[in-house]
Order: structure tokens, then C-alpha cells, then sequence
């Protein structure tokens, strides 16, 4: 299980230190042009998680691919592009341009951002135009708020797809205690943190289910345990999100919570857990084991 | 960069605002103006306060009670722990040559830290009521203290150079005056250390993130403009 930050929750650049605690660094998404990003107030924390409306600032293809993505990757760890767009030949377009850059491990499409107008191709559409562009891994970033995630799964599958990222935030809304007035600039946002867990993994299993891509779990993950029952329920890597906000030291605090958490359980190392959930759970697992080699 | 468990020493009424004294642990002050995150128990994001008192062994920080955040950091007890990271962001440049504090409300806050660095130059500060202005006890005795209606701007002499710290319209209302005033600016944050793109306010045309280019601003072609809150 490798460790890895949500994309747009961490900036390699003014964390260079936070970025290389895990095993490969997520970019802000990219899109063709420069964006300004949303007018603020762009975040806000409710009871179970936090709400944000940033609107994918970024300074543009251009920009990313002269100077950027060259100083991300001299921080010394893998890569991975998040590609955003309008348009399947938008998507398209970036990663033919990416195409000989030694320094992409991978391209995590971002095909479900709720702060944004979303593309009138379907996500199947976006990856197959994708994967005609590019050879690098392909790793689609899915929403939980589609009804039947597992559809959509196996579709961006059979569109080429290598993986999914599972899964982007949920819209939300928060209104001020004093004048109800909604408090995001853009009155709905991105609800992250606590309340995006239940959510996240039943994405998992879904798509777990559905497919056997690999698949980056994100959602709600604070500590080693919602890390290990993302993989579980079919993981193969975990993504943190709204955590590093409060923690930057989160991944390490999280490798270490996790590592005393498969010891509890007497496996061997998180791996062993993978799917777990799908087989009834540890006790289900084991009994089936002994009645096996009994 | 890692957020550290110090301890709560005392949590002090001044006015309507709390004063939390936390020991300082292995953290630094940093510069007047920079600003901690300090994770209020019980909610998931962290909140950024600029550093008020720097007493030896301490960081202390005057907080105004008006979320679910800050009433969590007032209900702190002596012995509490309170994860806190920082220093961050840039603070006042304190090679000015005629100081002159001017602020206004919870943003006295950094005051009593600047002041003491700036060896006690002269402070003009405005509350909305005679209760607030307590808070003016943590400033230097010669302090000029204003209450509403009467502005800081009609009690600020000019020539100085101005370090501001208030409500938007305050810190606007001194920048038409003091045009290269150094003013504290406020966005509400998630991070503190530039990851969440939260905090952003435009400045030089563009929207860019209060905690890296700030909170501290001092080109006159800065306008800054979010709701304070």
C-alpha cells in the first residue's frame, strides 16, 4: 500500500517536507488554460468535515509543463499528474503533451470536481480519448455522488482506464450561524473530511466488486484505521485529503497508527488485509483458513 | 513542518475576549504579525491566530469567541493540551523608523508582541464598546484608545509608519491615509502552510494565498478584500 495526498490538498512547493513523507505526490489539477479559481470565501468547516469551493486555480498547461512540473519532480519522488478539463479532447490534449516527460509516473484524470462545470463527455468518453493520447498509467478520479459508481467504473475500464481514484468530494452547503446567510462565496462547495468516509467506502466495494483496477482510496481518512478499512474494502493505495490540512505530519502519524493496527490483528502487513471485507472480515477469513487446512 | 501538543497555562478573561497562555514548548515566537494554527478540541480544522504575548516560556494568544472554533479554544483549561503549528506566514518589517501601531477590535491581537519588539512606540486603537477597549490593557500605558463612533483614522497623527491590524474597513479606511502602511490582513484557512488554497485575496491584481504572501501586506498596490470573519 503505498501513500499518497489527494490532489490539490498539498503543495509540493511550499511543503517540500510534508511531500516527500509519502510515496508519490499528486498535482494541483491542470487545466489547458490559467484559472483564477473561485471568489473566497472558498472554505468552511462544519460538524463533520469541511466544505471548500477553490475552483481548481492553476497557472495552466503551459506554465505547468515549462516550469512546474520540473521543480515538483526535482523534490526527489513519483509524480502523478491530476488532469482536469472541459472537454474529452481537452484531457486528451494534456496528456499527448505530457507524452516523453520522464517525470509522470502516472495521469489521475479529475473527472468529477463539484466546483467546476463539468464536461458533457462522459468520464468513458474522457479516458478513451486519454488513453489514444498517452501510454502513461491512467488513473480515473471518480464521483461518489453518481448513483451507480460501479457502472462508471467498468466503463472507464473498458475505455482504457489503468486504475481509480476513488473518490472526489460530495457537494455540500453550509450557512452562517448568525445571519443564514450560505457561507462559500459560491453557496455550494466539496464536503471532505469525516462525513466522506461511509461514502468512500462503499465506493470501494462497489467498484472493488466491479473491477479489478487498482485502486486509490480517499475520503475522510484521519487516522491508520480508516486507512486500513479503505483497503479492506478493496484499496490498494490510500489518498489524504482534508487531514494534511490540519496535520502535515499525517503520513507519518498515519504509516505508523496503521503499522500497530495490523499488528493488533496479527497480519502480516496491511496487503494481507486487501479485500478483506468482500470474504465476511477477518473472523469469516480465518475460519474458512483452518476449515481448509483442517 | 510538525504541529506540537503544548500545554494550557491560563485562560484569562480581557473584556469579551479570552486570553490563552499556552507553555511554548519547542516553537519559536517567529516575527510579530506571523500567525499559529491552533486546533480547537473537538473540531477537525485548525485556526489561525496571530501571536499577541511572547513572555519567556510562553505563546500567548487573544482570541474573540465568534465560531465553533474559537468558543472551543475560550473552553480550554489550565492543562489542557492544544496542538499548535508555527510560526507561518511573514510578518511586519520592523526596520521602520517612526512607528506607529493602529488597529482596531480582536485585531489589536499581534499588538502587545509588536509593541515590545518596536520598544513601545506610539499604539492607536478603536473598539465598538468601553468593554472591548479592555482589551487595551495589554498595550502599552501611553496607548490612545478611541471608542465608537470615533475612528481611529480621526485620532491617528500622520508622518509615522503605520503597522495595522483591524477589521477590513479599518485597514482599508488607514491604507487611504498611509497608503504604505503595513496592514495584517484575515481570510479564513484551513492550512496555514499554503496546501489548501483556501485563503486566498487578491493582491497585486491576482488572487493569491494570504498565509504564504501574507497576513502581513505592505505594497500599496495590495486589495485585499475578503469578508473578515
Amino acid at each position: 500500500m503505498r501513500l499518497l495526498n489527494a490532489s490539490g490538498c498539498l503543495d509540493a512547493l511550499t511543503a517540500p517536507d510534508v511531500a516527500r513523507s509519502l510515496d508519490a505526490f499528486v498535482t494541483k489539477t491542470v487545466t489547458p488554460l490559467p484559472r483564477e479559481g473561485n471568489a473566497p470565501v472558498r472554505i468552511a468547516e462544519t460538524d463533520v468535515g469541511m466544505l471548500n469551493s477553490i475552483g481548481l486555480p492553476n497557472a495552466g498547461r503551459e506554465e505547468f509543463l515549462c516550469t512546474t512540473l520540473a521543480r515538483v519532480a526535482s523534490i526527489g519522488l513519483d509524480v502523478w499528474v491530476s488532469v482536469g478539463g472541459f472537454a474529452a479532447n481537452e484531457y486528451a490534449e494534456t496528456c499527448a503533451q505530457l507524452r516523453g516527460r520522464d517525470e509522470v509516473a502516472a495521469v489521475e484524470l479529475n473527472l468529477s470536481c463539484p466546483n467546476v462545470e463539468e464536461a458533457a463527455d462522459t468520464a468513458a468518453e474522457i479516458v478513451a480519448a486519454c488513453r489514444a493520447a498517452t501510454g502513461a498509467p491512467l488513473y480515473a478520479k471518480l464521483s461518489p455522488a453518481n448513483w451507480d459508481i460501479s457502472a462508471t467504473a467498468r466503463a472507464v475500464e473498458a475505455a482504457g482506464a489503468d486504475g481509480l481514484s476513488l473518490v472526489n468530494t460530495i457537494r455540500g452547503a453550509a450557512l452562517d450561524e448568525r445571519t443564514l446567510a450560505p457561507r462559500l462565496g459560491t453557496t455550494t462547495g466539496g464536503l471532505s473530511g469525516p462525513a466522506l468516509k461511509p461514502i468512500a467506502l462503499a465506493a470501494v466495494f462497489a467498484c472493488r466488486r466491479a473491477t479489478e483496477l487498482p485502486i486509490v482510496a480517499m475520503g475522510g481518512v484521519l487516522s491508520g484505521r480508516d486507512a486500513l478499512e479503505l483497503v479492506a474494502a478493496g484499496a490498494n493505495d490510500v489518498a489524504l485529503g482534508t487531514v494534511l490540512f490540519r496535520d502535515p505530519d499525517a503520513p507519518v502519524r498515519i504509516r505508523s497508527e496503521l503499522a500497530a493496527e495490523v499488528a493488533a490483528l496479527g497480519l502480516r502487513d496491511v496487503d494481507e488485509a486487501r479485500g478483506i471485507a468482500h470474504a465476511g472480515g477477518l473472523e469469516a477469513v480465518r475460519r474458512e483458513l483452518s476449515r481448509v487446512t483442517d | 513542518m510538525r504541529r506540537v501538543p503544548l500545554r494550557v497555562l491560563a485562560n484569562e478573561p480581557v473584556g469579551p475576549y479570552r486570553l490563552l497562555r499556552l507553555a511554548r514548548g519547542s516553537l519559536d515566537p517567529g516575527t510579530p504579525g506571523q500567525f499559529f494554527m491552533l486546533e480547537p478540541p473537538g473540531r477537525l480544522l485548525p485556526r489561525p491566530m496571530s501571536l499577541c504575548l511572547a513572555p519567556r516560556g510562553e505563546l500567548g494568544f487573544l482570541i474573540d469567541a465568534i465560531g465553533p472554533g474559537t468558543r472551543a479554544l475560550c473552553t480550554a483549561e489550565p492543562g489542557d493540551e492544544l496542538h499548535v503549528l508555527g510560526p507561518l506566514g511573514k510578518g511586519f518589517d520592523l526596520s521602520v523608523e517612526r512607528p506607529l501601531l493602529v488597529g482596531g477590535g480582536i485585531g489589536v491581537a499581534p499588538f502587545p508582541h509588536l509593541a515590545d519588539a518596536l520598544d513601545a512606540p506610539p499604539v492607536v486603537v478603536g473598539f465598538r464598546s468601553t468593554w472591548h477597549a479592555e482589551a487595551a490593557a495589554l498595550l502599552p500605558p501611553q496607548t490612545e484608545v478611541v471608542v465608537d463612533p470615533v475612528l481611529v483614522t480621526d485620532a491617528m497623527p500622520s508622518g509615522h509608519d503605520v503597522l495595522g491590524c483591524g477589521p477590513e474597513p479599518m485597514l482599508k479606511a488607514v491604507r487611504e491615509r498611509e497608503p504604505t502602511a503595513q496592514l495584517a490582513w484575515e481570510a479564513p484557512m484551513a492550512c496555514g502552510f499554503g496546501a489548501c488554497f483556501g485563503c486566498v485575496v487578491p493582491i497585486d491584481g491576482q488572487l493569491k494565498r494570504l498565509c504564504i504572501e501574507g497576513p502581513v501586506l505592505c505594497d500599496s498596490s495590495t486589495r485585499a478584500a475578503v469578508s473578515t470573519r
